[in-house]
């Protein structure tokens, strides 16, 4: 090391670069191209394979147990049966969004980010595409593969579904959705508490705590309540099952959007006036 | 760089008191204060990172988010560690490079700079502190920058990466950026500095050449003892010096040895002793930055010690 450190050889710093030549502005593909390698140098991958892991799992375990149809609850008959590894996944993903937010304040990278980018929403928006592209495909994908391969447990014991049949195909694509939307809120979570311990209860709270705590106050309003939750009205979208008092599916897609759309306006908010 | 009528407030706490000065390029600027002066806090709203409570900081006459190429404006060192444990030095680089679509080339060739190339794929979780502090100075450099900001850089630094941070930095200024640095060590500045900014309390004390502050730091006393001290004390006043008279000795400032032996020759008095001396530079320093000292360093952590001015906003606490 010696013989770099200790001849400081400046000259070689202004030479490839003449002041002018250089195109160095910050835009916002190059800051989603920063965010795609930071997400991929880091050990986030492991979280999504277990989700999709899970998926999968649930996929083959329900489509095992579910051969024979006699005495099974309703959820698990329908379409959206085999997909009930999401409730696993959710959390999964849910800390991955939070995480990749977090993880940057926690390590103090938001100041090497943020003097890179001072102006700072763009690495907000990065995130944003980053973590959809890659988690949409992914959940999607893990959606799919546990529909088949429970249909594949099905076949021969009672009748399966297609994707071609009606809503299926909503269904399996839409707990997909629900899963990236739930990682996203997790996301904006975390630009808005900050510290990861804090923001994973806040998440586990909203997508868990917040659900049963209505169930404490039965009655018509709180089951009403319970729909407009991100989670409620996400199930309404990825769910064949429909409830009395629960959303309409498109409806209940709109709703659960909206709260993601509400929480990154929160975020964006703080961001630009809090210090990093 | 200005900074004009810069104030942060924490709460109750205010950390930088009206701010103003500025640091030109071609030289470096030390930026010089006692713990809790202020000091990073006036350099994270130079990047852009703490929003000033009031008044503004100006690099190259733009705000720091009004900058098209941030990287290329200013670069920056901050005083916490700013990566990520898990990447590798490459890819924490990497990373930073692409948001201002800077290229690999540019890369290599800053870890090359700082002595990092031999460890550039290892994870920076596992880099020593004076390794975390090269690869924080290249990511200061990464976007050839016209501004330098480096908060304490010689931080964790052997005595061979302080000489090698010293010629670094007075290269950087001599290619005519603008290099600004803290420390609170006055040493090290009179050494690397051209210019000093002193803040206390984080109130401006001294925005001067560091050649004016060395000069006026230079307070030469003459140690005297002689067979009549009293008569020659009244001597040396009467030739308008100052005088401490202690015992059979007596501190003349103001006038020099030569002098003060030519006057007792004079007076036939015999002189026992008369030796120069001259107060260090840390003792110029310390002396004007005594009255402002936040946090008295009676222990190993000058955070943890008891406040030393009882006026200051914690002084109760
Ligand atoms: N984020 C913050 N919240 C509250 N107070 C803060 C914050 N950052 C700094 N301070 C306070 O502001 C004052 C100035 O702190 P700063 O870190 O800028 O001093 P400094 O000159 O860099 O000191 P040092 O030489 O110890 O690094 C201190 O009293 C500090 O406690
Ligand atoms: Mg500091």
């Amino acid at each position: 090391m010696s013989e770099t450190t200790t001849t400081a050889g400046t000259g070689q710093l202004t030479q490839p670069t003449p002041a002018g030549r250089v195109d160095w502005h910050v835009t916002l593909p190059r800051v989603v191209a920063s965010e795609w390698a930071k997400l991929w140098s880091l050990r986030s991958t492991p979280l999504v394979m277990a989700a999709m892991l899970a998926m999968a799992a649930f996929g083959a375990i329900i489509g095992h147990n579910t051969r024979h149809p006699a005495g099974l609850a309703p959820e698990d008959l329908v379409a959206s049966g085999p997909l009930q590894g999401y409730y696993l996944g959710q959390l999964l993903i849910g800390s991955l969004g939070v995480l990749v937010v977090s993880g940057e304040y926690s390590t103090g990278m938001v100041r090497a980010t943020f003097a890179a980018v001072p102006r700072r929403l763009p690495v907000l928006l990065a995130k944003v595409i980053v973590f959809t592209a890659v988690v949409a495909c992914a959940m999607v994908a893990a959606s799919v593969a546990a529909f088949f391969i429970a249909q594949a447990f099905l076949s021969g014991y009672r009748p399966t579904y297609a994707l071609s049949e009606p809503d299926v195909l909503r269904v399996v694509v839409g707990t997909g959705v629900y899963l990236t939307l739930i990682g996203l809120l997790g996301g904006a979570i975390g630009w808005i508490v900050r510290s990861t311990p804090g923001a994973l209860v806040t998440l586990f709270a909203v997508i868990l705590v917040l659900p049963v705590l209505l169930l404490l106050f039965h009655g018509t309003r709180a089951d009403h309540a319970s729909a407009w939750l991100p989670t409620g009205a996400g199930a309404a979208f990825s769910t064949s099952l429909h409830t009395p008092g629960e959303l309409a599916p498109w409806t209940g897609l709109a709703v659960m959007v909206t709260w993601v759309a509400a929480a990154y306006a929160v975020a964006a908010f703080l961001l630009r006036r809090r210090d990093a | 760089m200005d900074a004009s009528s810069l104030t942060k407030r924490y709460g109750a706490k205010l950390a930088v008191d009206d701010l103003t000065f500025s640091a030109r390029p071609g030289i470096v600027t030390g930026f010089l204060g006692p713990n809790g002066a202020g000091k990073s806090t006036t350099m994270r709203m130079m990047v852009g990172l703490d929003r000033p409570t009031d008044g503004t900081v100006r690099v190259n006459g733009r705000a720091p988010h009004a900058h098209a190429a941030p990287l290329n404006e200013v670069g920056a060192l901050l005083e916490a560690r700013s990566l990520h444990p898990g990447r590798s030095a490459r890819s924490h680089l990497r990373s930073l490079a692409l948001t201002s679509g800077i290229g690999r080339s540019r890369v290599d060739q800053v870890l090359e700079l700082v002595g990092l190339a031999d460890v550039a794929d290892k994870r920076v979780g596992s880099f020593s502190l004076g390794m975390g502090q090269r690869l924080g100075v290249a990511a200061a450099l990464l976007g050839d920058p016209a501004t330098l900001v480096l908060d304490e850089p010689i931080n964790g630094l052997d005595l061979d990466g302080i000489r090698w941070i010293r010629s670094l930095l007075r290269g950087l200024a001599a290619e005519g950026r603008t290099v600004f640095l803290s420390s609170h060590l006055m040493g090290e500045m009179a050494i690397t500095a051209d210019h000093v900014i002193v803040v206390g309390k984080g109130r401006l004390l001294r925005d001067q050449p560091m050649a004016d502050f060395l000069q006026e730091a230079r307070v030469e006393t003459v140690r005297v003892r002689a067979s009549s001290i009293g008569q020659l004390a009244r001597l040396v006043e009467g030739a308008g010096a100052a005088v401490e008279l202690g015992g059979d000795a007596m501190i003349v400032e103001g006038l020099s040895s030569d002098h003060i032996g030519t006057l007792a020759a004079g007076a036939q008095i015999t002189i026992f002793e008369l030796s120069p001396q001259s107060a260090s530079l840390e003792d110029a320093y310390l002396a004007l930055t005594r009255e402002s000292v936040d946090f008295r360093a009676d222990d190993h952590d000058g955070r943890l010690g008891h406040a030393a001015d009882m006026s200051s906003d914690e002084g109760a606490a």
